[in-house]
């Protein structure tokens, strides 16, 4: 494991009363792609300005290769930032944009200046749009000019704030790709800060899950996707049928009134918990193959799936993800496999819920 | 349809007799009379007087200096203040107390002076405690400029505070964030993305001086002599009217040449170095 470039050890930010972070612990290593996903007002823009040098921790310290930062002002860190709304100085056209920074430091020849900035701007493809004005960009453009004037300064570890919000959804993908491409061509730390899911999953290396000034799960896009640590999360990333239920026993839970094998261990039996089934997880059969049986109530046409809304007899809602149609008012079977039902412990920590998972995990394996 | 559109003009009207009867009639009036003589016969007498005589060039040229000097003291305190205003936490309720004199009288604000700088005045009472006093304070070029100054400096604080609050915190963060220093931040962002209010400060403070004349008599004791006092004296002294017009019309001519040279040239503004 490599020495991490930023370290935050308890963050905490209060503004007068109201306590923005409340505690925040995150390690960020060299050449990663990392992602603060969470809701409007979780704190994640706070966590970037903090490591940007643009506000204070109010306690805890930020550290960059082990030094602690937090007294050392914005334009003496080694990190870089796109803005949400670009930043981009009016008065100066592109090239002299992407110049900017290396023109501050006093240090580089004119011509060594030239190159790095044609370099920067061949790195985003806006080759050629040197002279043009910042009005005279489109907001793609803009974005692109953003990233070159952070990158131009070879910066240990780029900032992203929502960057991609301003723009289209066609632009935005495309901009996913390229974000992806350009951290793996440069081979620096990426942290983008969004509030989209869909845009932290396809992305990120390891995604850091926020709410209410606290990172509630960190991990992988996968494992945050498979094995949510709470309703939230679940929630919040992807769509998802969550439902309480009880545990009866190791591989075995219990909900909407059946008993079903499942992938989970580790809990106290009878334990109350929460059960999440992924939407693309269920598989619509006949009534006599499910192992439940649920009536088809509306659909919706999504282009490359269905999304079906079937009710149970209890009136628990199943939002069911299918590539065929199906026919409102029908009856039928819904089947899935014991480890398509993840299964979520109340008020679970993460540092407990990865314990957790590690015991019975290496259970399995002395068990084959 | 059309009657709507009747309707329409009608809301041009107050602004039309306004413009009409307050701005064109004056302006064609002053070009008109600068045309004739003192028995009202028409003459280019005037205006040959005008350039031929070095008195006026010399009142035109001390005019300009006296409003560029009081346009570059004002700048300099009052960029500074709104500067420093912009970011206090209260900064609406100071900001209206630095507009606050432009709500009293001019004259009533050079009579308080004129009490303040005499020989019996509050400075020389302080100077005296030194054994300094009496000292010639009123009616000299340092207090007219004082003066002059201390009353065109809320019209120079405003539209710099205006341009101060458009610029967006954002791009000060990028600025730090790209490496600059907080003087190259202020050098390279904040002053290049201020001056349209600089611009338009400049505008309002250098062009009224131009034609300052009560504060010349009042404080400067007549020893200032502008463009304004020799109009003054024109019409009201010698009653030459057509040549207190040309100076009048010396004066618009200058005013425009001002806007010009101050105004926006925003056409090419993103490629201007």
């Amino acid at each position: 494991m490599t020495e991490p470039i930023i370290r935050l050890k308890n963050i905490h930010k209060r503004y007068g009363d109201t306590e923005v972070l409340k505690g925040i612990n995150i390690e960020l290593e060299e050449g990663k792609f990392y992602t603060l996903l969470g809701p409007s007002g979780c704190g994640k823009t706070t966590i970037l300005r903090i490591i940007a040098g643009f506000t204070d921790a109010t306690e805890g310290d930020v550290l960059f290769d082990g030094q602690r930062i937090n007294d050392l002002p914005a334009n003496k860190r080694k990190v870089n930032t796109v803005f949400q709304d670009y930043a981009l100085f009016p008065h100066m056209n592109v090239n002299e944009n992407v110049a900017f920074g290396l023109r501050m430091q006093n240090q580089l020849s004119k011509a060594e200046i030239k190159t790095r900035v044609q370099d920067a701007l061949a790195s985003v493809q806006l080759q050629g749009y040197g002279e043009r004005a910042i009005s005279e960009l489109s907001g793609g453009q803009q974005q692109r000019v953003a990233i070159a004037r952070a990158i131009v300064l070879k910066p240990r570890m780029l900032l992203l704030d929502e960057p991609l919000s301003a723009l289209d959804a066609k632009l935005r993908r495309d901009m996913q790709y390229e974000l992806r491409d350009l951290q793996q061509s440069l081979g620096i730390t990426f942290l983008f800060v969004t509030h989209d899911q869909e845009e932290a999953l396809a992305m990120s290396d390891d995604i850091f899950v926020m709410n209410t000034g606290l990172v509630l799960q960190s991990g992988t896009p996968v494992d945050i996707y498979d094995e949510p640590i709470n309703h939230f999360v679940a929630d919040f990333i992807g769509e998802s049928n969550i439902l309480s239920g009880t545990m009866i026993k190791d591989y075995e839970v219990e909900f909407v009134g059946k008993q079903f094998e499942c992938a989970d261990a580790g809990m106290k039996p009878n334990e109350p918990v929460e059960v999440v089934l992924r939407p693309e997880d269920l598989d619509i059969t006949t009534p006599e193959q499910g192992k439940l049986t649920v009536t088809i109530d509306s659909q919706l046409f999504r282009g490359d799936y269905h999304e079906i809304v079937a009710y149970d007899e209890d009136q628990n809602e199943w939002l069911i993800h299918s590539t065929n149609p199906a026919v409102a008012g029908q009856k039928v079977g819904l089947t899935f496999e014991p480890y398509d039902i993840h299964v979520m412990r109340l008020h679970e920590s993460e540092e407990e819920f990865d314990a957790r998972l590690e015991k019975y995990e290496d259970g399995e394996e002395a068990h084959t | 349809m059309s009657r709507r559109q009747y309707a329409n003009w009608g809301y041009y009207i107050p602004y039309g007799l306004w413009i009409g009867l307050f701005v064109i009639a004056p302006v064609g009036l002053i070009i008109y009379q600068s045309f004739l003589n003192l028995n009202h016969h028409f003459t280019l007498a005037n205006y040959e007087t005008y350039f031929k005589s070095g008195t006026y060039l010399m009142m035109t040229v001390n005019s300009l200096w006296w409003a560029f000097l009081i346009t570059v003291f004002t700048l300099l305190i009052s960029y500074p203040a709104a500067y420093y205003i912009h970011q206090l936490k209260h900064r609406q309720l100071w900001l209206l107390l630095t507009i606050l004199p432009t709500w009293i009288n001019l004259l009533l604000k050079a009579y308080a002076f004129i009490g303040i700088f005499s020989q019996s005045g509050v400075v020389n009472q302080f100077l005296g405690l030194f054994g300094i006093a009496p000292q010639q304070i009123l009616f000299t070029n340092f207090s007219f400029v004082f003066v002059a100054t201390y009353i065109q400096i809320p019209f120079m604080i405003l539209p710099i505070y205006n341009s101060i609050d458009d610029v967006s915190d954002s791009y000060i963060n990028a600025s730090r964030d790209l490496g600059a220093t907080s003087w190259q931040t202020f050098s390279k962002v904040i002053w290049p993305l201020t001056l349209p209010g600089v611009k338009a400060g400049v505008q309002s403070v250098f062009i009224p001086s131009l034609s300052l004349f009560m504060l010349t008599r009042l404080i400067g004791g007549n020893k200032v002599i502008t463009l304004g006092t020799a109009i003054e004296e024109h019409f009201l002294t010698t009653m030459n009217w057509g040549m207190g017009s040309t100076i009048g019309v010396v004066l618009i001519i200058a005013m425009v040449i001002i806007m010009m040279l101050t105004g926006d040239r925003q056409a090419d503004g993103g490629r201007v170095r």
